[in-house]
């Protein structure tokens, strides 16, 4: 039976300075099938993406549209072979109305005047056939993650694109958007459209995509049909080993209290309201506690008061014994909190900043990386870089001197742990530590923050993933609307009832322990 | 009065001009604080062309001559912001600094040595065009109408339409907004940037030549245009870069300015007796307060000043 492709990437090689991202890919996408393409962060899955959008020019290998060889030099040129991309970063103009947005580029016009009113028509038409509900007149500043995401479909459909790029879509997207997305996804593949769909989440590829192929360290693995394939042979495609869903870890032996929280208030910055409420907690050394919750009961500004990014109402924080109620973040981090930050790249990296100078930022003060007469001693500061790239694998183009920029967001958060984790805390805190990586890079920072347990230190958790909450930690507490409303052994609870907790629908009164 | 309301309506023309100017490059992207410098330079354009103009020359062929010179002199000056900042990425602040600075210098040395070629002893930087000047007004009861002010009205219509009816306005807009959003969809961001400084330094030009002939039949060009340039930016902000609002803000400060003008020909505010100087000051600082209040900059183009850079992700 003769296969018809839409698309054909073969033996596609791309090398930039330092690194091979694409070594001999190929990746056939067949008309009318959601095809996955799998990979861990770095994989090279953007960059063969990239050269399909006309983005970078391959050294070597050939694509193929409808079996016959094409040139793509530009998006131009992708853009009339029908091929069009959701970005992951939306590429959308937030005062703009959908609908200004939608026809950008393309827009029907008279003599240069813009004809508005068939653009709706047509945008409206679309809209109504594949199930997108959006308000055309609709400013993107005030719409939903998931209506923008929506926009940039409509975006493709406009323009007549055949084969449509998903570039990791459900990263941004809430439960309940996800399940939507997939929803459209089925019904454009079921009206003709071939999609890509990149993810590196294996539940989302198991349920949507009809075949997936895989990379690895810009390499093919192979394509696989996900019917006849399970989760476990995936991710061991993707990673190269088989990877753990579970986090081993022995009992823990908590041993003195290093952090004490007593009564905190912080005020919000959303609303009249205090975000956080009287929160009193104890983390001990040699455990792990997470704070589980619902996005937006108050997690963020806890951690930011605790961290010293924000003031408090009220309230008492002891580190070690000593009251940091008032310390400034300098001399908390030199007492030993370290804080892997849950927005890495406002709080986390300074992204124009080199990845060597990324790696001393609370540290350039000391002897070891400035002299006496007050010079940086870049010597030091470049040898601090190889150990802890070679120690925690942080990959990058061009080693210590990578742009923090130009790293991908798995590289970056371990070049934050890294940092976090050698400057030897006594208590760590962790906000999200694995939002948005991929599965062996989750399993890497669970090993870490258990070694770090292990190694004595007390550990703080702040995680919205209910797996990652039943699975790392030693004690569970629910936050809820600014307040711990239960505290929950791992080993004896159940996601059900902690789902309740985080829901507000039951509440429990918790004595700090 | 008559005197009040026809100077303010010129000065607000002058105003708005130039502020649309802005308008036109902040949207594409580029932050232009050479307004001031592009109309030093768009009104020697005019001047020169007015002096040079043999006499007996029909009125029309003279307004239509100085204007258009003001045009071309204001856009090639400005494209001196376009090429640094578009294509060397150079920090546009400062290019916009040394434009200011160096339109007047260069402007004063350009006339001073015409006129010094002209006559050895007349070292001033002088252009005289009195009876040229007649060409550009008409008497109608006492309120001299100018021709360009019903060009300032035009250009307001035809920026609004522009902006918020044509293919390239949506376009210019996007590539201030979200340049990148604008390359992904075939735009060339590099080409709108230089349309968008173009008309500025054009829309500059004119408002220098409209602010030389604004009273006066000679101009001093050491004089600069004493802040119009600055006056038209803080017009800008506070029109929240739109043209509707640019036209009321440019009427505001219009009339403040007019008031230093004819305040003698107010009784009442003779009998203040406010020093002459105050009401000289008060477009300035009426234009500082207003800004303390109003200037968050959340209407500005979300990318303008940055050099937009194809490879960077």
């Amino acid at each position: 039976m003769g296969q018809s492709y839409a698309i054909e990437m073969l033996g596609i090689t791309k090398r930039f300075p330092g690194i091979i991202a694409n070594d001999n890919i190929s990746l056939q996408l067949k008309k009318g099938e959601i095809h996955a393409l799998l990979g861990e962060n770095g994989a090279g899955k953007s960059t063969l993406m990239s050269v399909l959008f006309g983005l970078y020019q391959p050294e070597e290998g050939i694509i193929k549209k409808d079996g016959k060889e094409v040139k793509i030099n530009n998006p131009n040129d992708a853009n009339e072979l029908g091929i069009g991309m959701v970005h992951q970063h939306f590429k959308l103009v937030e005062c703009f109305s959908v609908l200004d947005n939608i026809i950008l580029g393309v827009e029907p016009n008279k003599y240069g005047f813009l004809k508005k009113n068939e653009a709706r028509v047509k945008v409206m038409e679309l809209s109504e056939k594949y199930g997108l509900h959006i308000d055309p007149d609709a400013m993107i500043e005030d719409i939903t993650v998931g209506m923008q995401q929506r926009t940039e479909i409509l975006k493709m459909l406009y323009r007549d694109n055949e084969i449509l790029i998903f570039d990791e879509p459900t990263a941004v997207l809430t439960p309940q958007e996800i399940r939507e997305l997939m929803q459209i996804m089925k019904n454009l593949a079921a009206e003709g459209k071939s999609i890509l769909f990149i993810s590196h989440k294996l539940a989302e590829i198991m349920e949507v995509a009809d075949r997936c192929t895989v990379i690895r360290k810009g390499k093919y693995i192979g394509t696989v049909e996900t019917a006849h394939t399970t989760m476990s042979e995936l991710s061991a495609m993707m990673v190269g080993r088989d990877v753990n869903f579970h986090v081993e870890k022995k009992e823990s032996k908590p041993g003195e209290v290093l952090l004490s929280v007593e009564g905190m208030t912080v005020a919000s910055k959303a609303h009249k309201n205090n975000a956080v409420k009287n929160v009193s907690l104890k983390v001990r050394a040699g455990e792990i506690v997470c704070i589980a919750g619902i996005d937006g009961n108050g997690q963020t500004e806890f951690v930011h008061g605790l961290t010293g990014l924000e003031p408090l109402v009220s309230g008492k924080i002891e580190l070690c014994g000593k009251d940091i109620t008032h310390s400034s973040i300098r001399q908390r981090s030199v007492m030993g909190l370290s804080h892997i930050p849950e927005d890495r790249h406002k709080h986390g990296l300074v992204l124009d900043y080199t990845l060597e100078e990324n790696l001393v930022l609370q540290r350039y003060f000391e002897p070891e990386f400035t002299n006496k007469a007050g010079f940086l001693r870049f010597k030091n500061i470049r040898e601090n870089a190889e150990r802890l790239i070679e120690q925690y694998d942080v990959r990058s183009g061009q080693g210590p001197v990578t742009v923090a920029r130009s790293m991908s967001g798995g590289n970056q958060q371990k070049a934050i742990i890294a940092r976090e984790i050698d400057k030897h805390p006594e208590v760590l805190v962790a906000v999200q530590p694995t939002r948005g990586l991929d599965v062996g890079a989750i399993e890497y920072i669970h090993k870490q923050l258990v070694a770090q347990r292990d190694a004595g230190k007390a550990v703080l958790l702040v995680s919205l993933e209910l797996d990652e909450v039943m699975d790392v930690p030693d004690r569970i507490l629910v936050m809820y609307e600014g307040e711990i409303v239960g505290e929950f052994d791992p080993k004896t609870t159940t996601q059900e009832e902690l789902g309740l907790y985080m829901a507000g629908a039951k509440k429990a009164e918790v004595t700090v322990s | 009065m008559v005197l009040l309301v026809q100077y303010t309506i010129l000065f607000a023309c002058i105003l708005m001009l130039v502020a649309l100017g802005g308008c036109f490059s902040e949207h594409s992207g580029v932050i232009n604080l050479g307004l001031e410098g592009i109309m030093v330079m768009g009104a020697m354009g005019g001047a020169l062309m007015m002096r040079y103009l043999p006499d007996g020359t029909s009125a029309f062929v003279v307004v239509a001559a100085t204007i258009l010179a003001a045009l071309l002199i204001g856009m090639l000056y400005s494209a001196l912001l376009a090429v640094a900042a578009i294509h060397f990425k150079a920090d546009q602040t400062l290019v916009g600094t040394a434009m200011n600075i160096l339109g007047t210098a260069a402007a004063t040395v350009i006339v001073k040595s015409i006129n010094t070629i002209n006559n050895p002893d007349d070292h001033s930087s002088i252009v005289q065009y009195i009876e040229e000047k007649k060409a550009f007004i008409v008497n109608i009861g006492g309120f001299e109408f100018n021709w360009l002010m019903l060009l300032a009205v035009f250009v307001l219509v035809v920026s609004f339409v522009v902006l918020y009816k044509t293919k390239f306005g949506l376009r210019l807009m996007a590539c201030g907004e979200h340049p990148q959003a604008a390359d992904s969809v075939g735009i060339n961001v590099y080409k709108m940037r230089w349309a968008g400084v173009l008309i500025s330094g054009a829309l500059g030009g004119l408002g220098g030549i409209m602010y030389i002939t604004a009273g006066v039949s000679e101009w001093k060009f050491e004089y600069g245009v004493a802040g119009f340039g600055f006056l038209s930016l803080a017009v800008m902000i506070f029109g929240k870069w739109k043209p509707q609002n640019i036209a009321l803000a440019a009427l505001l400060f219009g009339f403040f300015r007019a008031l230093s003008n004819v305040y003698a020909g107010f009784d009442f505010l003779v009998e203040l007796n406010i020093p002459g100087g105050l009401y000289n000051m008060l477009p300035y600082i009426v234009s500082l307060v207003v800004l303390a209040f109003t200037s968050k900059r959340s209407s500005a183009p979300k990318a303008e000043g940055i050099p937009y850079d194809k490879g960077a992700r």
